[in-house]
């Protein structure tokens, strides 16, 4: 017999829905995450994602459907060793306001079996070493945020989920916290990171998942998702002025907007299309942008809305 | 094992850093010491009054003050951290929602107790000095003992509170009227139905209906032992056809582990 555990994802969702008597928080869904895979969880709020933590949590249990994580059932009493070696960070969490950062990490450490030395490691590592012995109630928003990332990876866990982790972080720690992100991953440890859509949270993501009022939208790796929705990429050429609006071919992708130059071309046309810009000998400079992970969001969000205005309209016929 | 411990100690702490310990403990002190010099005052004597009108006395304070101690201590313990979304967090922790309960029960009784031992063993202390009597040992034992006890079976009914609701203010809310309900109304309508309603209660009821009500058994278990002249009331009657102390101590037992499984019952089927 093989080892389970080996072979099957680290987590695994069979047709997965959560139901409450007024809502259907997450209805009929799969997935699978393996090691060492970073999953973007994007959607609104209410969208279901925090619901989707949860059960990978084994917080609430599932009204259908499978969850399996590092083999066995979040919620079950034998998932006793599989919550010591998952992190999460709560969306919303204050801690113990009263105690010192230090203490509130030492205690968490303590639940998981750890010492206070391995609390001010992880200090040291997030960057509120030199706050440590300061009450809570007196951290910055991004202190806060960066003592729960703290509380998450506490014992390396080798499952970690992340709800908003970088609101109230400044720019620079967000980076630094997409490098831990990185670093973790190499390590071997899978990431679900639970967001509204993030700039720059393209390259540190391995698939994303887009949900709303819970269902699933749409999944795949970004390149997937680009090419499924099939936006146009966003082509800035500069210098060639009226020349633009000359060219029949290069005219089709131009927008709408008569002083934009901005050029809308499919996927499939960019490098003909290029092509055909770098033979102006006017051209000074060209910007090429592929649709962002934002716009991919808003694309599948707007096409949701319209498929669902078109079931009432059709049930109001009915009626 | 360890899970709990390390809940029940940061609990403790807490106790410590809010100062509660320190307070409660001083309330007790100062109340029982004052009682014991002052309690004869009424008969126009300062000094040691005799030991049970001195227990009479304490106990009848105790009866309101640690329920209502007890309560405000315990009655955000769930709620609070359910608010500040620590409880999410704990929960998805190797830690099991008894081995929180227990924790939290242990660091929290902890403190009740500890303040219960020190704040009242002060005033022994003062009487054994005063009287030279060892039975002051004997009774205060009892006396402690029942006030832990009954200490910790509000902070298990706090728990039950803290547990049912969602807001903490509610949760406040609550505690005072249960504070009220146990301390103030139930003996009110014993009364009542001992006076309101002829020969309809006989001595054995009204006793069993006392074991409804943790703050009665203590009163029972404290006052049983001493004159019946330091003692009256709808009391008076009840310790006539009283229960061994032994009975008496294993009711309040059960009110405190009623309630513990009650809150985890409640626990268990709460929706996060």
């Amino acid at each position: 017999m093989s080892d389970p555990v080996k072979t099957a994802p680290l987590v695994q969702l069979t047709d997965v829905g959560k139901h409450y008597p007024k809502l259907t928080a997450l209805n009929t869904l799969s997935m699978h995450l393996n090691e060492g895979e970073v999953l973007g969880l994007f959607g609104h709020n209410g969208a279901g994602k925090t619901t989707m933590m949860k059960l990978i949590l084994g917080v609430i249990s599932p009204s259908h459907g499978q969850v399996q994580v590092m083999g066995c059932r979040p919620d079950s009493k034998a998932a006793w060793h599989m919550r010591a070696q998952v992190g999460y960070l709560p969306e919303n969490v204050s801690f113990y306001e009263q105690l010192t950062g230090l203490e509130v990490l030492t205690y968490f450490a303590r639940l998981k079996g750890f010492d206070k030395k391995h609390a001010i490691g992880l200090l040291e590592q997030v960057g509120v070493a030199h706050a440590m012995k300061r009450q809570v109630k007196t951290y910055s928003k991004g202190m806060r945020q960066r003592l729960g990332l703290a509380q998450a990876f506490i014992g390396q866990p080798k499952l970690l989920l992340l709800d908003e982790p970088t609101v109230g972080l400044d720019p620079i720690a967000t980076a630094e916290f997409y490098q831990t992100v990185d670093q973790l991953k190499s390590q071997g440890t899978s990431v679900i990171l639970c967001s509204h859509v993030l700039p720059g949270v393209e390259q540190h993501i391995d698939r994303a998942m887009i949900l709303s009022s819970g269902n699933m939208l749409a999944s795949g790796s970004l390149a997937q998702l680009r090419k499924q929705a099939n936006l146009p990429t966003r082509i800035t050429p500069y210098g060639l002025n009226g020349a633009l609006r000359q060219d029949s071919h290069l005219l089709q992708y131009l927008n709408h907007h008569p002083d934009s130059d901005t050029l809308f071309v499919p996927e499939a046309n960019k490098l003909t299309t290029l092509r055909q810009l770098l033979a102006y000998e006017a051209l000074l400079n060209v910007d090429v942008e592929p649709a962002n992970l934002e716009q991919v969001y808003q694309y599948y969000l707007t096409q949701h809305q319209a498929e669902q205005g078109q079931q009432l309209q059709l049930e109001e016929g009915q009626s | 094992m360890k899970a709990i411990l390390a809940v029940a100690s940061k609990e403790f702490h807490d106790g410590l850093r809010n100062s509660w310990l320190l307070s409660i403990t001083l309330i007790f002190a100062v109340l029982s010491i004052g009682l014991t010099y002052f309690g004869a005052a009424a008969s126009g004597v300062v000094g040691v009054a005799s030991l049970s009108t001195t227990v009479a006395s304490l106990a009848s304070l105790a009866v309101f003050l640690i329920p209502l101690i007890a309560l405000l201590l315990s009655y955000d313990s769930f709620v609070g951290e359910q608010e500040s979304g620590t409880l999410l967090l704990l929960l998805t922790y190797p830690l099991s929602k008894t081995q929180l309960l227990l924790g939290k029960f242990v660091g929290q009784g902890g403190i009740i107790a500890l303040a219960t031992l020190v704040g009242f063993g002060s005033s022994a202390v003062v009487l054994y000095w005063q009287m030279d009597d060892s039975a002051v040992f004997s009774i205060f034992s009892t006396f402690i003992l029942s006030a832990v006890m009954l200490g910790l079976s509000f902070t298990a009914i706090a728990y039950l509170i803290s547990l049912s609701v969602t807001e903490k203010s509610k949760a406040a809310g609550l505690a005072l009227i249960t504070w009220f309900l146990f301390a103030l109304v139930f003996d009110l309508a014993l009364l009542a139905l001992l006076v309101g309603v002829e020969q309809g209660v006989s001595q054995q009821g009204l006793t069993q209906l006392m074991m409804l009500n943790p703050s009665d058994i203590f009163r029972l278990v404290n006052l049983a032992g001493l004159d019946s002249s330091d003692v009256n009331g709808a009391l008076a009657i009840a310790i006539q056809s009283s229960l061994s102390q032994g009975q008496l101590f294993s009711l309040l037992l059960t009110w405190v582990i009623l309630p513990l499984v009650g809150a985890t019952f409640i626990f268990k089927k709460k929706k996060l």
